[in-house]
């Protein structure tokens, strides 16, 4: 692997850049392998990074029928943030978070973790209550928030209405260290380095069966021939209900659309990611210039990638309240992905009834931002039997009631 | 932007005036149910690709709840009928078996 | 120089001259001028700067497809960044300047990154800015951003002075595109007597065919939109728009219109913008085609334009690009640019036709006029800097060894023609690629589909890959037809005027000129002006394995500007294609998505923003609150008062005067907010007995019981007094925000469950005022008013009666959320006012005072009642609140009770309610954590319970709180420490929740 630098880069001006490999390897199916992930979106490459990194396993390989971070992870509006009520959120997400300051030295590929600050605004007086104990909360599960005053946002934010005769701003949840990275380059950047140790990641393949044996996951059927392996992890998102049924069980899953738009790229104005639950809408702006915008899901079963379109108005119509200036930009793109919820919209990660075989899924609307998290403790959950950070997130926790309920604080999460 | 068609009331009625209420023909389980059932009736759901059963309320029109057969895949909506049912009505089983002929969905086909 | 000719300009009105400015220029044009014409008119070429290495940029289009004429338009609350020139029609006082760059649009510092551009290809910031790890934040991000962006940002406190609306349409065939197609389209669907709506998105109908020439019907193309148009207008079933956009498909038929009735005249009265949400059972895109450039060295020099623009320049504007073009091409179109440039007297050196075959017709005609046409060349590169001074000439087979350098100040491009198919795209139609265009077209047969699973779009002309004249207009009259048909009317087969034009030899793709251009033509080659993508960089991408055309859009940024790839993406996909040797249909499109070209948010939004964001929901009381000074609380949709401060007083000391009233005195609170359900029926207190957890069917008429509601999770989601009014009759109370959806919870129940019971149920929140008269003299002021006996024999703590009260008809409740003596009145809205005024003029002997929301929390918490929302968050069930006494051991059943079983809500572990006191008096945070000794796995310190309510107890005169503690109730007079933000801790002691009157005499008085 070419190590990339800027030097690097000025060598390669030189020779017309004709000396840049392939970022990953072009790969073919073994016939075995002693892991293999469902899955090449930001989970699953994770998992497969944390894998070979944490725990030495690097005969890997990840399937994806598609393209590699094709699905929820370049469709995102890339928020990063840890200031989750509960613990077992607040942990995964918080790992995250720490994992994503270091990720572009880590994988040597620029990530642009930006911790510019995340701020969710308070704008009733239940949300002030909320908000303050997540910042209690916070304070004990060693992620660093506070609540701030209407000033302080104002500061923080000098396009912000405040004072809305509807809803005017009471507070806000701050936590400076949250921000935005580039959603496509972490999948990218996962890709090249688990490549780099060896690990296959193999596109356009499509799993068609899961095979077993005495009650233990043996393999996998692909559109590209049988692949046997050890231990199976699915990390397929919207499609994971698909595939349990494939291996035999049901998952609590359903799937529904989640939209964004972008408007066009305006020079900086906003240097915060800010999010306004009780009006639903969230913004900011990328360092391209885009203000990145996202709202609320469909309420219905739906794999077509489209949304409706009244979402949208009522996300922009939040934000032109809460963001006047907007006002007269302009929409340039809106687009839609399938996100996977669950009964409590909290995660999945566990083990399933067949032995060997291991799922990650139910991330619905705020997945991006734990992906590395997410990778770590599930692939210690697939090393070791069990993990901390994943613990919680057990399939069994539907029957026993055992929820991890996070619109306790502030309705969605994003 | 889905349009369905209101049973009670006969409007071609618009997403905005409908509530989605997610998979139809749950059984409720009750106290001394198992663990299993209850498990499945709250939270196991087909969420199939494809032919799918759900429950609608014409929440800003006549207020009634109703079932809609609908493809999660094209958003073709195969028909709608009153939600005082336990099961699929033949007619709206033979509508979509004409469109999409060896479907299932949980013990229907 | 660009300049305006003597005559010519098919749309400008000579007689009527505008003036404007351009970076504080002062310029003239004329009515009917764009921006983008009148500047080129007063020689500005060069409008803004790229977006990655600030090259110079000027027009290379005349229309929406338009990547470089971006400049920011209007000032202060009318600003606004990233206006396309081409498509912004010119009015009278227009001001305008240019975008990205530093100090001005002639020196940029930012056109550096020109030269630097070998160091900056591709994804090159994946690959740098990565060390040291701090620097990303404060010195390389920044910088990036600052160069980043395109037009600058409103003002931060701007206030849009426009404003927009929306606009609901429901039309048989919606045919989007008022060119020639669009209208044989619109006039044979309306024919069949169809209810057609017609959009286009300029100020002209006709599209391209008047610049294009050629004859329909035997008339010129214009006369022909002239009379068809004519003909529409007359049909009383058509509905005609220009200046509307058709801006996204979506399914079941609803489409987006973009209205923009003001921009070209910004003093007109009425609002700026207007969404169109359209309701169509048929949608006919006749949205024409694309020309694309063509892929040389310095194809991006202000100068080099597409061949139609230039086209379209000269006819509809009389505006020359410059006196010496050379054309260049791989198609007979551009030949119409050179014989229109020739006739008009400027000089067209040459035309390089890259088809060593040459042209047809079109090729002989200009050659007749003296062009010279040079046969299988190409362009090695275009000469200049901010414009075009010449280009050097090679053979198209060959690397770019020059041959010829020709000296020109325009050059005129075209590489073909690519139809529009964004609208089929974005609900789900299919493409194809057509060889014998090099363009993708709509896939007969894979239309999207409605909600009857039939094809609801269909494509008409151009953009149906038609590129005759005659060929469009029968496709159109067709297609027209068809969707009217499809729509459920009765069309006529219907024939298209015979149309004529010159008969062309077909194109040759070009996807590099030359063919085997070296390195250095290569990355001079631009694909996607706005965000400087070139060749080379695609070539980059595909060899370093972002294979996907998604990879390949996402790593380069191809077509992921303003104009949305537009004029890029077939060029970059073929580009691709070549590149993985892979042919352009295996390599697939990105995906098309709404808008096709961006939409204001002020239009999206709408008329409801400001005060009509959301509607207020008002009490019959709520304009008394707000004439006597309320500091308003929105809870849901209402607004309540929080509390009435007087004179000087805060918000805190008035609501300890609130409350002192209601304990010492005289308490008013309007409670008109509160859910009010009527459920009745033969059934309705078996049904009750299923929603509540308490046992509803065997409450007496007339009295009251406070129940609890869960979900079937087992969580605790509502509570309130049910009153039994007759032996089929009940009322259920609310809270304010349970209101909706607890009627809707119950319809739920009843219409998909238990269908079969007879039960009825009714919203009448609205229909009563409800007014709470709280507090020891509160029976003295009732027995004032008179007309029903109050006493506590006629009406007891918990019951009801029907009756007056100073004349007005009443039905008081006995029921008190405070602990004081306390009577709930409800009367019929329309009375609420008078009868509220009525209460405060004969309390005032007893200084009657009303308190709000506040005062409300802080009565209930002094005594130890649960408020829904604090005391429970959706986790919550009424056995970890001590609420056993309200759930019912002897029903077999109701909602909740199989959760409660879970294992999870039985452990003894659970928090339980419990009153919290400070050791120092002091008010408890809120939403603090108690915690306990050590971490868990993940490092986070264990935690033994948290505060739920906490305040200043005026009474009691100290803070007190309630909170969720383990084993709390077991736990009385232990001393645990609380969480303070300012990262001590607090100590506090557990107790009774109830601080205030445990014994309940107060209010059972």
């Amino acid at each position: 692997m070419t190590r990339y630098s800027a030097f690097a880069i000025a060598r390669e001006a030189l020779r017309d850049h004709a000396g840049w490999d392939r970022a990953w390897r072009r790969a073919t199916p073994k016939k075995r392998y002693d892991v293999v992930i469902v899955g090449a979106g930001g989970h699953g490459l994770a998992t497969a990074y944390y894998l070979g990194k944490n725990f030495g396993i690097t005969n890997v390989a990840v399937l994806e029928k598609g393209w590699l971070g094709g699905g929820n992870t370049g469709r995102n509006t890339t928020i990063i943030r840890s200031n989750y009520l509960q613990d077992p959120s607040a942990a995964i997400y918080e790992k995250a978070r720490s994992l994503y300051e270091t990720m572009s030295q880590d994988l040597n590929y620029n990530v642009m973790f930006s911790p510019r600050g995340v701020m969710m605004l308070a704008q009733t007086e239940h949300e002030v209550r909320g908000y303050k104990r997540t910042a209690h909360a916070n304070s004990l599960q060693g992620v660093t928030t506070e609540f701030i005053s209407p000033k302080r946002v104002k500061q923080l934010v000098p396009i912000m209405n405040i004072d809305g005769p509807r809803y005017p701003v009471l507070g806000a949840l701050w936590q400076a260290r949250g921000g935005t990275a580039r959603h496509d380059a972490v999948a990218w950047g996962y890709a090249r380095a688990c490549s780099a140790m060896g690990m296959d990641i193999i596109q356009k393949c499509e799993v068609t069966g899961v095979m077993s044996e005495g009650g233990r996951v043996s393999g996998v059927a692909t559109t590209q021939g049988d692949i046997a392996c050890d231990k199976l992890g699915m990390v397929v998102a919207g499609h994971s209900g698909a595939l349990a049924e494939m291996a035999g069980f049901r998952i609590p899953i359903e799937s529904v659309a989640l939209q964004a738009l972008v408007s066009e790229p305006i020079k900086p104005c906003m240097d915060v990611v800010v999010m306004a639950n009780t009006v639903h809408g969230y913004m900011s702006q990328s360092d391209k210039g885009e203000m990145v915008i996202g709202g609320g899901t469909d309420a219905f079963n739906n794999y077509t990638q489209r949304g409706s379109f009244h979402h949208i108005e009522e996300t922009v119509r939040a934000l032109v309240e809460t963001f006047p200036m907007i006002s007269r930009l302009k929409m340039l793109r809106q687009w839609g992905g399938i996100v996977d919820v669950t009964g409590d919209r909290s995660p999945i990660l566990s083990r399933t009834p067949l032995e060997g075989c291991f799922i990650n899924c139910g991330w619905g609307t705020g997945g991006f931002k734990a992906i590395p998290g997410s990778g770590w403790g599930f692939a210690e959950l697939m090393a070791r039997g069990h993990s901390p950070l994943t613990d919680a997130f057990s399939l069994d926790r539907f029957r026993e009631g055992r929820f991890i309920d996070e619109s306790v604080a502030a309705g969605v999460a994003h | 932007m889905l349009t369905l068609k209101c049973p009670y009331c006969g409007v071609q009625a618009e997403e905005t005036e409908l509530h989605a209420g997610g998979e139809a023909h749950l059984t409720r389980f009750g106290p001394d149910s198992s663990d299993d059932d209850f498990e499945t009736y709250l939270f196991t759901r087909e969420n199939p690709k494809g032919v799918h059963f759900e429950r609608w309320r014409h929440s800003h029109g006549c207020g009634k709840w109703f079932h809609a057969a609908r493809c999660t895949m094209t958003l073709e909506v195969f028909g709608t009928y009153p939600a005082q049912t336990t099961e699929p009505p033949q007619d709206i089983r033979d509508a979509i078996t004409a469109k999409r002929p060896g479907w299932t969905w949980r013990e229907f086909s | 120089m660009s300049m305006r000719l003597p005559t010519g300009g098919r749309l400008t009105d000579r007689s009527y001259r505008m003036e404007f400015t351009f970076n504080g220029k002062r310029m003239t044009g004329y009515a009917g001028d764009t921006l983008a014409s009148a500047l080129l008119a007063n020689d500005q070429l060069l409008m803004g700067r790229s977006f990655k290495y600030h090259r110079p940029r000027g027009p290379v289009a005349s229309g929406a497809e338009e990547p470089n004429a971006l400049v920011n338009l209007g000032k202060g609350d009318r600003f606004e960044p990233n206006q396309r020139a081409t498509t912004t029609e010119l009015f009278n006082g227009l001001t305008a300047t240019s975008q990205n760059h530093w100090p001005s649009l002639e020196a940029d510092i930012g056109a550096l990154n020109t030269h630097l551009s070998r160091v900056l290809p591709a994804g090159f910031y994946y690959k740098m800015f990565m060390y040291p790890r701090a620097f990303w934040k404060h010195v390389y991000e920044p910088f990036i951003r600052q160069s980043a962006g395109l037009g600058k940002a409103p003002d931060a406190e701007s206030r849009d002075a426009d404003s927009y609306e929306h606009f609901y349409h429901f039309t048989d065939v919606l045919v989007v595109g008022g060119g020639v197609a669009g209208l044989m389209a619109a006039k044979t669907a309306a024919q069949s007597g169809a209810k057609v709506l017609l959009l286009e998105q300029s100020a002209h109908w006709g599209g391209r065919a008047p610049v294009d020439g050629g004859t329909i019907g035997g008339q010129s193309p214009e006369d022909w939109t002239d009379a068809t148009l004519a003909e529409l207008q007359a049909m009383p079933n058509v509905t005609l728009r220009s200046r509307t956009m058709g801006a996204g498909v979506y399914d079941h038929g609803y489409a987006l219109g973009y209205e923009r009735l003001t921009d070209h005249a910004p003093e007109a009265p009425g609002p700026r913008h207007r969404l169109w949400r359209i309701r169509a059972k048929q949608i006919v895109t006749a949205t024409g085609a694309i020309e694309r450039p063509l892929s040389f060295a310095g194809n991006d020099i202000p100068g080099v334009m597409l061949a139609s623009a230039m086209r379209d320049y000269l006819v509809n504007w009389g505006v020359s690009i410059g006196d010496r073009t050379v054309v260049v091409t791989n198609n007979d179109d551009a030949y119409r640019t050179a014989i229109a440039l020739k006739k008009a007297g400027l000089d067209v050196p040459a035309i390089i036709d890259a088809r060593s075959y040459g042209g047809g017709a079109l090729m002989a005609e200009a050659r007749a006029m003296g062009i010279r046409v040079e046969q299988g060349r190409g362009v090695a590169k275009v000469l200049g800097g901010k414009r075009v001074t010449g280009v050097a000439v090679c053979n198209q087979l060959g690397e770019g060894a020059v041959l010829d350098e020709i000296a020109c100040d325009a050059v005129a491009m075209s590489g073909g023609w690519s139809p529009v198919v964004h609208l089929w795209s974005h609900c789900g139609g299919k493409l194809d690629w057509d060889e014998a265009g090099a363009f993708f077209r709509p896939r007969a047969g894979a239309a999207p589909t409605d909600a009857d699973g039939k094809p609801f779009v269909s494509v008409a002309g151009a953009a149906d890959g038609h590129m005759t004249l005659a060929g469009l207009l029968q496709d159109a009259a067709e297609t027209g037809a068809a969707a009217a048909t499809a729509a459920g009317f009765d069309a006529a087969q219907t024939v298209a005027p015979e149309a004529e034009e010159v008969a062309e030899k077909p194109l040759e793709p070009v996807w590099l000129m030359p063919q085997g251009a070296r390195y250095d033509l290569r990355m001079k080659a631009w694909l996607d002006y706005q965000n400087d993508v070139k060749v080379s960089d695609v070539q980059l991408a595909a060899r370093e394995g972002y294979e996907s055309v998604e990879h390949t859009k996402r790593y380069t940024t191809l077509g992921m500007a303003t104009d949305q790839g537009k004029l890029s993406n077939i060029n970059g996909l073929a580009t691709l294609s070549n590149a993985l040797g892979e042919s352009i249909p295996q390599v697939g499109t990105t995906t098309f998505r709404p808008p096709y070209t961006p939409i204001s948010m002020g239009a999206i939004a709408g008329e409801a923003h400001g005060a009509l964001f959301q509607p207020v929901r008002q009490t019959p009381i709520h304009a008394w609150h707000e004439e006597n000074g309320a500091h308003w609380e929105p809870v849901g949709q209402w607004r309540r008062p929080y509390c009435y401060p007087k004179g000087e007083e805060d918000h805190a000391q008035a609501v300890i005067r609130e409350v002192k009233a209601v304990r010492q005195s005289l308490g008013l609170l309007d409670a008109s907010t509160l859910g009010k359900i009527i459920v009745k029926g033969p059934d309705a207190g078996r049904f009750l007995d299923m929603l509540y957890t308490n046992m509803m069917s065997t409450l007496k008429p007339g009295k009251c019981r406070y129940g609890l509601m869960c979900s079937e999770n087992g969580f605790l989601i509502d509570d309130g007094v049910v009153a039994r009014i007759d032996e089929d009759t009940f009322l259920c109370h609310t809270t304010t925000g349970g209101a909706e959806s607890i009627h809707a919870h119950m319809e739920e129940w009843l219409q998909t469950e238990w269908w079969d019971w007879q039960v009825y149920t009714a919203n009448v929140t609205e229909q009563f005022a409800q007014i709470a008269v709280v507090g020891p003299k509160a029976r003295m002021l009732l027995e004032k008013l008179g007309g029903m006996n109050v006493s506590k024999e006629a009406l007891p703590f918990m019951a009801w009666k029907d009756g007056t009260l100073g004349g007005f008809p009443v039905r008081v409740y006995r029921i008190s959320f405070s602990g004081e003596l306390s009577y709930e009145i409800a009367t019929p809205a329309g009375h609420g006012r008078a009868l509220w005024d009525l209460l405060c003029a004969r309390g005032a002997e007893w200084n009657i005072t009303p308190y709000g929301t506040e005062a409300l929390h802080v009565l209930r918490a002094e005594k130890g009642f649960i408020m829904i929302g604090d005391e429970t968050d959706g986790t919550v069930i009424p056995q970890d609140l001590g609420l056993n006494w309200a759930i019912s051991k002897k029903k077999v059943d109701y909602l909740g009770k199989r959760a409660q079983a879970w294992p999870h809500m039985t452990d003894p572990a659970r928090w339980k309610l419990v009153g919290l006191l400070t050791e120092d008096s002091s008010v408890l945070p809120e939403g603090a954590y108690a915690v306990a000794d050590g971490t868990n796995a993940n490092g986070q310190r264990n935690t033994q319970g948290r505060v739920t309510s906490t305040y200043f107890s005026p009474t009691l005169g100290r803070g007190i709180a309630m909170g969720l503690v383990l084993n709390g109730p077991d736990r009385m007079g232990e001393v645990i420490e609380f969480t303070h933000i300012e990262g001590f801790t607090v100590p506090a002691r557990i107790v009774d929740p109830v601080f205030y009157d445990p014994e309940g005499e107060k209010q059972n008085v």
